[in-house]
């Protein structure tokens, strides 16, 4: 089946072409950032996360995404899913591989990285993040691989495998509540110590991922000649529609409680920060402003129905989720969180440039597992509906 | 070169702190190694301190120098085990409009709080921060990996990263400690390696006003406990649960500093 992935069109192989010249360029300035330390980013003792931990938590979101199109389809029977679960798992894949990568880039000591597992520590959340998401990753391998295949010899997947397809469900949950807990156990980070913080990613997550799912059924109708079928699509675009109100929501009652009972240390100050400035520092402001045009703009979408159920304005509405969501967790969560420092000062957050590069050739080494694994389920596909036929 | 080396020794320091008999109450800083510790503290008298001028920073000198700390010019990657902040910020959450100008504008000296129930240690992925002997928070440097979770989870700002590697910027090196290397976290040890020789924190020993005073928690009789009971003394953010073991005297003269 693996041998799929080796055959394809000129703009298939251009595509991977330009996905290894980013990768190349995000791995060199990654040897520099290894000689020369974290310096070579805009990381600091104040906002000592940045980008890279910003791209983990969200990527963490992607990947406990896939659980919207398992769920629907094993547990309550959603057929127009079954075409696609496939997709979902993978996507799940290569965010998870990203996920690994962006916290292997924010290390000071990527050498010791089996330190976590020669002295397993399971007070820390880290360790649990670290058991989770590789647990998850395995899943979905297994998981994907084993359902192609059996679609690709025409028999019913092993009947060994629906439980893990079960467990898969709350693990798809648990990554995201535990790395929703790395943020909201810290005292002195205000921004972060919310209850709500477990519930916000979720939603958030299963806002962003069927979006990008969308998004990426589209690219795969328009350049692969797969159709997922139009029932998939507007089932998904159901399912960003709510978890899009709720993010919007649980949004709006962090500002309520911030703003509302007007204690500094409840958040407030983050949120200040990120929506008009501290103390004359605005870098995030020009940001969350986009990240609310965007929302809004992705609602009004969503909600009505003639634009939902049009192709194009329902791409419009998905890009427009998952961007505003980028911003929102893969930049302002974790920078704000540092905003004010312990000291109530504010120091700013700015990415260098290696660290954008270094950032671009992760994404671009888990657009390629992407690209590759998407390249075979399509090549199966396409293949069985054909055996199907005839 | 030589550098290197030095920092290639034994750069762990355990959390045995060995080096005392076990007899005795830690009665004065100077004192501190004749006493089995049990629960180490500090009371930083600011009164004292100001006493000497704003210019003395003989504590931090002392410290610096034998924790081979670096200079590192650029604010944003500072590596410093202890330093002063104007109260407002060593305390922001006790601040008003009106407090007193002898509170405001002075500078407090700070450092890592060894906290009794330290968030530090409870979310390091792999011990290398850990509550060692004499409830001091310990750092192995040996074992770090650099993820920085301590960072976000200290609410001190007590943490530095050696986000570049630290030797360069060494004035002159204390062989008898080690040097770090870039991608570790660090912070004030409470003096460990001085401890188990029973000398008090290099701080407390170069300090000309005598301001600082170190001690055992758990010795009903060591100074520590004596000024606690007779000052008004607060520590930094309470509310967080962390029970901090740095004090602060705040007001002198009422009761503290005629007694010594
Ligand atoms: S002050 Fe910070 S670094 Fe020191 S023990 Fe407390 S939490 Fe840990
Ligand atoms: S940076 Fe080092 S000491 Fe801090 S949490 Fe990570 S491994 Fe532990």
């Amino acid at each position: 089946m693996l041998a799929k992935a080796l055959t394809g069109s000129n703009r298939y192989w251009g595509w991977i072409v330009l996905l290894l010249v980013v990768i190349g360029v995000g791995f060199s300035c990654y040897l520099w950032q290894l000689k020369e330390g974290l310096t070579v980013t805009g990381m600091s003792r104040d906002v000592s996360w940045g980008l890279y931990i910003g791209q983990f938590t969200f990527l963490v979101g992607v990947a406990a995404s896939a659980v919207m199109l398992v769920l629907p389809y094993y547990l309550h029977n959603v057929k127009e899913f079954g075409r696609i679960t496939v997709l979902g798992e993978f996507l799940a894949v290569a965010a998870i591989i990203m996920c690994l990568l962006f916290v292997i880039v924010d290390l000071g000591k990527p050498m010791r990285l089996l330190n976590m597992i020669l002295y397993p520590t399971p007070n820390s959340l880290l360790f649990w993040d670290m058991v989770v998401l590789n647990g998850y990753l395995l899943l979905n391998i297994i998981i994907g691989w084993h359902v192609l295949e059996a679609e690709y010899k025409a028999v019913s997947p092993p009947r060994w495998l629906k439980p893990l397809i079960y467990l898969s469900i709350p693990w798809a949950v648990s990554i995201h509540t535990v790395t929703a807990f790395l943020y909201a156990g810290l005292p002195g980070r205000h921004y972060w110590l919310t209850a709500l913080m477990a519930a916000r990613f979720l939603a958030s997550a299963f806002a962003s991922g069927p979006a990008l799912l969308i998004l990426l059924c589209y690219i795969l109708k328009k350049y692969a000649g797969f159709d997922p079928g139009r029932a998939a699509v507007q089932k998904l675009a159901g399912i960003v529609t709510y978890a899009m109100i709720v993010t919007v929501f649980f949004v709006a009652l962090e500002l309520f409680t911030a703003f509302y009972s007007q204690v500094p240390g409840h958040g407030m100050q983050s949120l200040q920060y990120l929506f008009v400035g501290l103390e004359g520092h605005r870098g995030m402001v020009p940001f969350m402003w986009v990240f609310v045009f965007l929302s809004a703009l992705a609602l009004v979408l969503l909600i009505n129905p003639a634009t939902r159920a049009r192709e194009k304005t329902l791409l419009v509405a998905c890009g427009s989720v998952f961007g505003a969501l980028w911003i929102e967790k893969g930049l302002g969560l974790v920078i704000a969180g540092f905003i004010p420092n312990p000291f109530e000062r504010v120091s700013e957050y700015a990415p260098t440039l290696p660290e954008v590069l270094i950032t671009l050739g992760v994404w671009a080494a888990g657009l390629l597992v992407l690209t590759v694994l998407y390249r075979i389920v399509v090549a199966v596909k396409k293949e069985s509906a054909l055996g199907n036929e005839g | 070169m030589k550098i290197g080396a030095v920092g290639g020794l034994g750069l762990v320091f355990l959390p045995a702190v060995k080096g005392f008999a076990g007899s005795g109450a830690l009665r004065d800083a100077a004192g501190a190694g004749s006493a089995v510790g049990r629960k180490w503290a500090m009371v930083v008298d600011m009164q004292k301190c100001w006493e000497r001028g704003a210019e003395c920073r003989d504590c931090i000198l002392a410290c610096h120098r034998a924790h081979n700390v670096p200079e590192i010019p650029d604010p944003e990657e500072e590596v410093k085990w202890v330093w002063t902040e104007r109260f407002e910020h060593a305390f922001p959450e006790q601040v008003h409009e009106y407090l007193a100008e002898h509170l405001r504008d002075k500078p407090f000296l700070v450092l890592c709080n060894h906290c009794e129930n330290p968030p530090c240690v409870r979310v390091c992925p792999t011990k290398a921060t850990f509550k060692g002997d004499g409830g001091l928070v310990m750092m192995d440097y040996h074992r770090c990996l650099g993820c920085r979770y301590c960072m976000a989870a200290c609410p001190y700002g007590a943490r530095s990263f050696n986000f570049r590697d630290p030797r360069p910027y060494l004035r002159e090196l204390n062989p008898a400690f080690p040097t770090r290397e870039k991608g570790v976290v660090e912070k004030c040890n409470f003096c460990t390696e001085r401890l188990e020789e029973g000398l008090p924190p290099a701080c407390v020993e170069a300090c000309p006003a005598k301001a600082l005073v170190f001690g055992d928690l758990d010795d009903p009789s060591s100074e520590v406990r004596r000024i606690l009971s007779a000052s008004y003394t607060i520590v930094r953010k309470p509310e967080l649960g962390t029970r901090p073991k740095v004090y602060y005297v705040i007001n002198p003269g009422l009761g503290n500093s005629g007694g010594r």
